[in-house]
């Protein structure tokens, strides 16, 4: 088992002719991922990697049952790319495109709300269920099947991570990179609940950084809902305040957001923080 | 990318909503003839892209055209949180009987535009948030429907405003919401909102702080950009595409990845040292990128060591490090230089690294304790 994304994943790619697009594609399809569409607009008709371009979501939808949609396409058109994908129905919809304004993530946001359309990003590195499906650009050679989840808000931060599992020998549910923009997809929350209800998962990372309360809220969540071990990590307490740090989301305003009261709200709900990120795999040692 | 007092002001009446009818100076004969056209008495504003400028002495009120002159002058001189005051405004001085504070800010958690309104108004909003809670009243916005007239009402008769005033109170939230959307602010703020003495309201200040993400479609308001927002390393890396922020410590970092640059950071404090900068080169490591991040890096003579840390990921580690070798011969240095690479082809990597005299690590922890030490002797 796993979550989200697995063996069943009917990956359809918006933004398939583009440079990032066509790579991680090609990517995806080697790892053996279930690569069934692509979406460029004018260019339906066509074949890339040997996939099957449509004009729209919805003839992509009704021509090939997609169920998982990435979008590759730029900033300027990522809503709209997000917006076409709900609209047709494709349930999970993953944005790896940065800088998508913040006024166009509420509307996307509260209309995949009204919808139920689940989302994950934009700003982030997607997810992979290892030997199962690869949905964006985690490298899937660093990833190995097994019982850890894996939660962040950074790409490169996973990877480390889950580099030191591996090399440890402790394989991955699923890792989920939520993304580092301020307004996103599915949050910590959402991914616990759904690592808690999933019975190959048996222990939990999550890595948080500076910026909004939504790991003050991880750990309140822990408390009242999780029963399987977590740990945690948080980047960003050299940070200074008032200054994103690389991330639109990571950012420390009128105080809130600090590292400090990140740790201190894992902590006193007895998760244990790794002090730097391999650190995470040591303790997910202790615990499995 | 934050905008002027003067600018948001202007933008502002734009939309109908009041404001003096100030002008910008630049010196302080200049000001003195602003004065004299708008009338006495006035308030001399320094216009500097941070906050407690009144606090600094960076706001004054002159009431003849001698103090004007003598005013602009000094606050033209003035640095203000290290930032200089380039330019005053010159706003006619208004009486007022309370001021007010409105504004609109992102909510993270909501993913909606909230309007904020409080009759505590001319103080920063955080401090209000912090002392008396009770004060500001809070109104989330529809990011599909936009602002209703009734939640401004509500605002307006929450915060105690005379029915009188109401009305015109509602139509400025109103004006204030299409500013915010037709700019794509992150932020909008009028502080304060001055209740005058004839009991009209005006907007005696005014705050924007546009999107980043968003200013490829406002190339008007980028043109607005005051260069003195930014340090000039900063301005390079924006310009290189680079993500950067200084810093105060002694080792120099390149990360690719803005969570692992923090994680970066962290290490090197963890192992008592002290970083000198945020920076994230992005996905590759491509050698006129490395060597631009390099040259800003190597700017700062507090800079004793440079830890690079590249997570190769899909990026194998032999292209990794031949980029740093390539931006090395590019850029000539004697300050010692650490390389951490993982991923596909890190041993190929590092070896390149190490032919070209550089100290390799095999992980962060090892990188970040060899670039401290090193920082420490040298």
């Amino acid at each position: 088992m796993s979550i989200l994304v697995d063996k069943n994943t009917r990956l359809l790619v918006q933004g398939i002719t583009g440079r990032e697009g066509m790579f991680h594609t090609k990517n995806s399809i080697e790892y053996g991922t279930n690569v069934v569409a692509g979406v460029t607009p004018g260019r339906g008709g066509e074949t890339v990697l040997d996939v099957p371009i449509f004009n729209t979501v919805r003839e992509a939808v009704r021509e090939t049952g997609a169920n998982v949609s990435v979008i590759y396409v730029p900033a300027g058109g990522a809503a709209d790319a997000m917006l076409e994908a709900s609209a047709a129905g494709i349930p999970l919809v993953v944005c790896i495109t940065e800088r998508v304004p913040v006024q166009d993530m509420m509307r996307v946001k509260n209309e995949f709300n009204a919808r139920g359309t689940k989302l994950i990003g934009p700003n982030c590195p997607g997810l992979i269920s290892p030997a199962q499906a690869k949905v964006g650009i985690i490298p899937g050679d660093i990833c190995i099947p097994g019982p850890v989840g894996l939660v962040s808000r950074s790409g490169t931060l996973t990877y480390e991570v889950v580099d030191a599992l591996t090399r440890q020998g402790n394989g991955q549910s699923t890792c989920v990179g939520i993304g580092g923009d301020p307004v996103r997809g599915l949050n910590f929350i959402e991914i616990l609940e759904l690592f808690q209800n999933d019975p190959e998962t048996r222990a939990i990372i999550t890595i948080g950084e500076i910026g909004g309360t939504d790991e003050e809220k991880a750990a309140a969540y822990i408390k009242a809902h999780v029963t399987k071990p977590v740990v945690a990590f948080i980047a960003g307490q050299t940070a200074p305040p008032g200054k994103r740090m690389g991330h639109a989301g990571a950012i420390i305003e009128g105080g809130t957001g600090t590292a400090e009261e990140k740790i201190k709200a894992f902590r006193s709900v007895g998760v244990p923080v790794a002090r730097y990120p391999v650190e995470c795999a040591e303790l997910i040692a202790q615990v499995l | 990318m934050k905008l002027h007092e003067h600018q948001s002001k202007e933008l502002f009446a734009r939309y109908g909503i009041p404001t003096p009818k100030g002008k910008v100076a630049y010196d302080a004969e200049t000001a003195r003839e602003i004065a004299k056209q708008i009338g006495l008495p006035v308030v001399v504003k320094a216009q500097v892209l941070v906050g407690g400028r009144g606090k600094a002495g960076g706001v004054k009120l002159a009431k003849t055209a001698d103090e004007v002159e003598e005013y602009a002058g000094v606050i033209l001189g003035m640095q203000i949180k290290g930032l200089p005051v380039r330019k005053v405004l010159i706003d006619p001085a208004v009486s007022a009987q309370a001021e007010i504070y409105l504004g609109i800010v992102v909510d993270r958690a909501q993913g909606a535009p909230v309007m904020m309104a409080s009759a505590a108004g001319g103080v920063e909003i955080e401090q209000v948030a912090q002392e008396t809670p009770e004060k500001i009243k809070r109104e989330t916005i529809d990011p599909v429907l936009g602002l209703q007239a009734y939640q401004a009402r509500e605002l307006g008769f929450g915060i105690g405003l005379d029915k009188k005033l109401v009305g015109e109170f509602a139509k400025i939230a109103l004006a204030l919401y299409r500013v915010f959307v037709d700019t794509d602010a992150s932020l909008v703020e009028i502080n304060p909102l001055f209740i005058t003495t004839d009991g009209a309201l005006i907007a005696a200040d005014g705050k924007l702080v546009l999107d980043d993400s968003a200013l490829d479609r406002h190339h008007d308001l980028e043109a607005l950009r005051d260069a003195d927002e930014e340090n000039q390393a900063e301005r390079e890396a924006r310009t290189a595409g680079l993500s950067f922020v200084k810093l105060d410590g002694n080792i120099g970092c390149m990360v690719n990845g803005a969570g692992l640059a923090m994680a970066t950071m962290d290490v090197i404090k963890f192992y008592g040292g002290e970083p000198a900068n945020f920076l994230d080169i992005g996905g590759g490591a491509k050698a006129d990128k490395v060597a631009a991040a390099l040259r800003i890096i190597l700017a700062d003579p507090n800079v004793k060591a440079v830890l690079f840390n590249i997570f190769g990921g899909i990026t194998r580690g032999d292209e990794v490090a031949r980029g740093i070798v390539e931006a090395l011969g590019q850029v000539k240095t004697n300050v010692p230089m650490v390389a951490r690479i993982v991923g596909t082809n890190a041993e190929e990597g590092r070896r390149i690294l190490a032919d070209a005299h550089m100290q390799t690590a095999a992980s962060l922890e090892e990188g970040a304790k060899l670039a401290v030490e090193i920082a420490k002797a040298n």
